[in-house]
């Protein structure tokens, strides 16, 4: 299998080099050939797919340009609402859910030119770091099938990097773009908040939520934004305006521009940031200096209180946003005496451990008597956090960390404990608590010879600045791609 | 009537506040486009946003926030910058088990609304929130506790509605009853309400308790839920009363409790205590941004409100020379304007205001204020009696016409003065120790002979004489 | 910080928030609460009193939609998703006490 960009899959549909139903079945053998194995998706949708690129054919016949993502087939995490499909947040208590309407995102790219190929698995209602807690079975590494592929977003990382789709989504509420991706090996954005529409995106923890793009390669990232990206008046919390242009900015460099390591999200006082990550990113620091950058370490002191308040917040938000599935109006309903009863009945039968453990959390964060000393603190240290950041962007224009303390672990090894496994997203949550953009890109490999992700955090609606900055790093990355060794057609 | 819904215990005060629910009048949601319309086809008013449905957004409608403010201004707020949250609880007819409420931060503080005696009631706050759906529950009579099952319409699920939260300042059911009227004469003014109780777009939740006269502290207070008319309103604040002020004097204590009013049978009772309380675990509402109005919006909204009911009866009671509780009818059926436009056209102030308090109860149909002084003037002349004048306008009003003409052709003839003169004199002969007595008698004993003799004339004219001027020759001839 | 979240607080909540849990349930889920609540002690460390809160990471005001009627769902999509239909209406178990 050759793997193509979504770039140049457009150029080629568009030129009529290939057709969008070509390209397709490609992809579609692709999954044929190791979705078994993988299990990416929770819902492969072969035959709407094939009408869909059909169409963008057509439309090519006929003269008219199908958009910047002409026949680019794409994976959609599974909570995404697409109208009449169903989507199952990974939960057994939407099993079966058909949504009578589209998220704005999914009407933007059908707008593109781009063909949906199914929806993929992902940890229940995006509530996990390694894709194991699916109510639809966990989804495998596909650089190594021991290994997690990183979540929530596991199975949207682990298509595009078993090269079943070119580029996907996924929805990032602490990390959980770019730690599938730094774990997969592929380009992960969370952009800023607001900058994509939640519109149709199943919510986790609201405040905290993007919608963000996969890819192969970071011009990818930025072309999928640019689509998805711009003002939505659906959603209240959506930025005025449209989408910078990011793809024609991305080769300007970063000659003369300052980067800062955050120092405690790299290693030195942080426990559990490993060895081989550290050496990477430490790599990395010198291949900007290499580009003209300046880059030094520098202090963002809070961002270590990040976990503890992501973990009162997120489930706080989670508790309530999670009320509304209660047997009544759609999904899973057990049968139970009264209203009451029927409403605890489904939610104890459909919910998982995790989404248990995350909706109690919230629920005590916010009761009687505690609201204060968990919620209000941890709002409060969300403050910190921005005041640190716009502290540090004061003296520099990018600020980079590891994306994830580890490169890929085992299936099964840290399921047991809730407590190792929401360290994972130390590096990432801060960028979630500020609403700011950031970016992981592959940069070589650990000693175990999996992908290791460098993370380029960006100031809010910064997103063409660091998005230069990775295509920096891509260039020069020190084993080229890791699952093509190579440079892309 | 009135003696039942008096709820006044000797030796006791009741304390009442109220918090009125009123649904905004906007076109759409207060979060979503789906119509904001009263009937219709169950669950056709609906959208993702007011279904709750996973991934749909709430956005604010603005007219909402312009008809909150509105109120807030016509209340005597402080408007100000405000914040959404989310109350907790699981209820099968709230889409989403959160309501999108006010808390900390509402959009309205601090007002007061002025009674149509002129005692200022306290206004706490006023804040926006969506409406739930509605159930209906099957078998059991359509009792909630009996029923067999429910089924729930989503229909008015995020209908915006203000919730205007009165300070306990009123002291009894009449009380209670006149505040409704003013705060939903004022909310319809306004055009941010239809204020249809029976529809369900106003409702009443009241706070009742009871203390001895005299004592300062407030008694514990129990809310009440499930007030569905005015009515209702009076008779269980009566009954809530009476049932505290009965604990307290057998030796017991009122336990805080939110309590349900039964229509049929006349009682409130218990829902749950104060220990069962919800914990709502409120929390600023992530998906929406706070609002935060502008002076200059705020001082449009302002420049464009209507005059207030308050301030109508304030400037028609000055004009008429009368007391503004004389006139709480006539602005609150909107017939002030007429009334004005009567006095202008000449016609006596005083007459005025008491016919359209009194004689207009459903409207002034086809009369118009020209007609109108035009037949207080005749009345006042003598040219028509009070009780002609009142049968000559119920004709006006529902035909029309020239009062003259219509007077004329119902045979009222203003009686000649001389005619009346002789008719009193030979009257004076027939009774001629009743005339003395009046002659001679005390105020008291004058009054009640003037009554007499006014008595027989009308009786001898068939009522088309005027009483007033029958007294006037009864004056003139006792100083003969 | 406050005290250590006991069991009857996971019960407490596990009430509010709709969910059964039996006793290995309700013991390793207290266990599990406490060790994240514990990892949040962290914050003690930190003066927060004159520090205000951050609700929202963007500082977005007033955005507000024009009173302007638009689409409605399809009924008969809606009620298809739904468990139980009865009238056009969506059937539930009989509700017991009335709402707040
Ligand atoms: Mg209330
Ligand atoms: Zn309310």
């Amino acid at each position: 299998m050759t793997l193509s960009t979504a770039q140049g899959i457009a150029s080629a549909v568009r030129s009529g080099e290939r057709t969008a139903r070509e390209v397709l079945e490609d992809y579609l053998a692709a999954v044929d050939g190791r979705e078994h194995e993988v299990h990416a998706f929770n819902l492969v949708l072969a035959d709407e797919a094939r009408v869909a690129a059909d169409a963008v054919d057509s439309a090519i016949d006929a003269g008219t340009n199908p958009g910047p993502l002409a026949g680019v087939p794409v994976a959609l995490k599974d909570n995404l609402c697409t109208r009449g499909v169903p989507t199952t947040c990974g939960s057994k208590i939407l099993d079966g859910w058909r949504p009578p309407y589209d998220a704005t995102v999914v009407g933007r790219l059908a707008a593109a030119g781009a063909v949906v190929v199914g929806k993929t698995n992902l940890d229940e209602f995006a509530m996990g770091s390694s894709t194991e807690n699916s109510a639809f079975g966990v989804t495998r590494n596909p650089l190594d099938p021991a290994k997690v592929p990183g979540g929530s977003s596991g199975g949207s990382a682990a298509a595009v990097a078993a090269g079943f789709v070119p580029v996907s989504l996924g929805s990032d509420t602490g990390g959980s773009i770019r730690q599938p991706a730094a774990l997969c090996g592929v380009v992960g954005v969370k952009p800023t908040y607001g900058a994509v529409s939640r519109y149709g995106l199943v919510a986790f923890a609201s405040s905290l939520d993007q919608i963000g793009p996969f890819s192969l390669t970071v011009a990818d990232s930025a072309l999928m934004l640019e689509v998805i990206g711009g003002h939505d008046p659906r959603d209240s919390t959506s930025i005025p305006g449209r989408t910078p242009d990011l793809v024609a900015e991305l080769d300007r460099g970063i000659d003369g521009m300052r980067i800062g390591i955050i120092e405690e999200l790299s290693g030195d006082g942080l426990e559990g940031i490993a060895g081989d990550v550290r050496a990477r990113l430490g790599e990395a620091g010198l291949a900007l200096e290499a580009a003209g950058a300046t880059v030094e370490t520098t202090s963002v002191p809070s961002t270590v209180y990040g976990l503890s308040a992501y973990y009162v917040i997120a489930p706080a938000e989670a508790s309530s946003n999670l009320a509304r599935y209660d047997g009544v109006r759609f999904g899973l309903r057990i049968d139970a005496p009264n209203a009451g009863e029927m409403n605890t009945a489904t939610r104890t039968a459909g919910f998982g451990d995790e989404v248990k453990r995350r909706i109690m959390l919230g629920t005590y964060a916010l009761s009687a008597g505690y609201y204060d000393a968990y919620y209000g603190k941890s709002q409060k240290v969300r403050t910190l956090i921005v005041r640190d950041f716009a502290r540090a962007y004061e003296e520099f224009d990018l600020l980079v960390s590891p994306t994830a303390p580890t490169t890929a672990f085992a299936i099964g090894e840290k399921a047991t404990d809730p407590m190792t496994m929401y360290l994972n997203d130390v590096c990432t949550i801060p960028s979630n608590l500020a609403g700011h953009p950031a970016i992981s890109v592959p940069f070589g490999v650990g000693d175990d010879g999996m992908p290791v992700g460098v993370q380029i955090l960006a100031p809010a609606t910064d997103e063409a600045k660091m998005f230069r900055a990775a295509a920096v790093l891509e260039a020069v990355a020190p084993e080229g791609h890791p699952l093509v060794g190579g440079g892309l057609p | 009537m009135r003696e039942e819904l008096t709820g006044v215990i000797p030796g006791w005060e009741t304390v009442i506040g109220l918090e009125v629910h009123a649904e905004l009048a906007t076109a759409t949601k207060l979060f979503s486009g789906a119509p904001n319309r009263f009937g219709g086809e169950p669950n056709t008013n609906v959208d993702p946003v007011s279904l709750g449905l996973p991934g749909s957004l709430p956005v604010l409608n603005e007219q909402a926030v312009e008809l909150a403010i509105r109120v807030g201004l016509a209340l005597n707020c402080r408007v100000q910058p405000s914040v959404f949250a989310r109350k907790n609880y699981f209820y099968p007819d709230m889409p989403k088990d959160f309501q999108i409420s006010q808390y900390d931060l509402p959009i309205n503080e601090e007002g007061w609304l002025e009674l149509p005696d002129g005692r200022r009631i306290g206004i706490e706050r006023a804040h926006l929130e969506e409406d739930t759906g509605k159930s209906t529950h099957v078998g059991g009579g359509g009792r909630i506790h009996e029923a067999g099952y429910s089924l729930v319409d989503y229909n008015r699920a995020g209908v915006p509605l203000i919730e205007i939260v009165g300070a306990p300042d009123l002291r009894s059911p009449e009380d209670a009853r006149a505040y409704v009227g003013e705060l939903r004469s004022i909310l319809v003014a306004i055009g941010a309400s239809d204020g249809k109780m029976e529809e369900g777009s106003m409702r009443v939740d009241c706070n009742v308790s009871v203390r001895p006269i005299g004592q300062a502290e407030f008694g514990t207070r129990c809310e009440i839920k499930n007030i569905n008319s005015l009515r209702s309103l009076g008779r269980a604040i009566t009954y809530e009363a009476q049932r505290q002020v009965d604990l307290l004097a057998s030796g017991e204590a009122v336990e805080q409790q939110t309590r349900h009013w039964d229509e049929d049978e006349g009682r409130t009772h218990k829902l749950r205590s104060k220990e069962e309380a919800f914990d709502y675990r409120y929390f600023p509402e992530p998906d929406l941004v706070p609002v935060d109005p502008s002076e200059e919006w705020i001082t449009e909204i302002r420049d464009a409100l209507p005059m207030l009911p308050r301030e109508r009866r304030h400037r028609l009671a000055e004009v008429a020379n009368v007391e503004t509780a004389s006139v709480v009818l006539t602005v609150e059926r909107g017939m002030d304007d007429l009334a004005f436009e009567a006095i202008a056209a000449g016609g006596d102030a005083g007459r005025v205001i008491v016919h359209v308090e009194n004689n207009l109860a459903d409207g002034a149909g086809a009369l118009d204020a020209e007609s109108f002084a035009t037949l207080v003037a005749m009345e006042v002349r003598g040219d028509l009696t009070a009780t002609q004048a009142k049968t000559v306008l119920a004709a006006l009003v529902a035909e029309g016409g020239d009062p003259a003409e219509v007077a004329a052709s119902m045979g009222f003839e203003a009686m000649d003065t001389e005619e009346l003169e002789a008719l009193v004199e030979r009257l004076i002969d027939e009774y001629a120790e009743d005339w003395a007595a009046f002659i001679a008698g005390d105020d008291k004993e004058r009054k009640k002979k003037s009554g007499f003799f006014v008595g027989q004339v009308m009786k001898a004219t068939n009522g088309q004489a005027d009483g007033r001027i029958v007294n006037e020759i009864m004056s003139r001839l006792a100083l003969d | 910080m406050t005290e250590r979240i006991t069991r009857e607080d996971v019960a407490h909540v596990a009430e509010l928030a709709r969910l059964s849990l039996d006793q290995d349930e309700l013991d390793a889920f207290t266990s599990q609460l406490a060790d994240v609540l514990d990892h949040a002690a962290d914050l003690d460390a930190l003066d927060l009193d004159e520090v205000p809160p951050t609700a929202h990471p963007l500082p977005l005001r007033n955005v507000l939609r024009p009173d302007v009627v638009g689409e409605t769902s399809d009924r008969a999509e809606v009620l298809a998703a739904a468990p139980s239909v009865e009238e056009d209406q969506f059937r539930v178990p009989p509700v017991l006490g009335e709402a707040p």
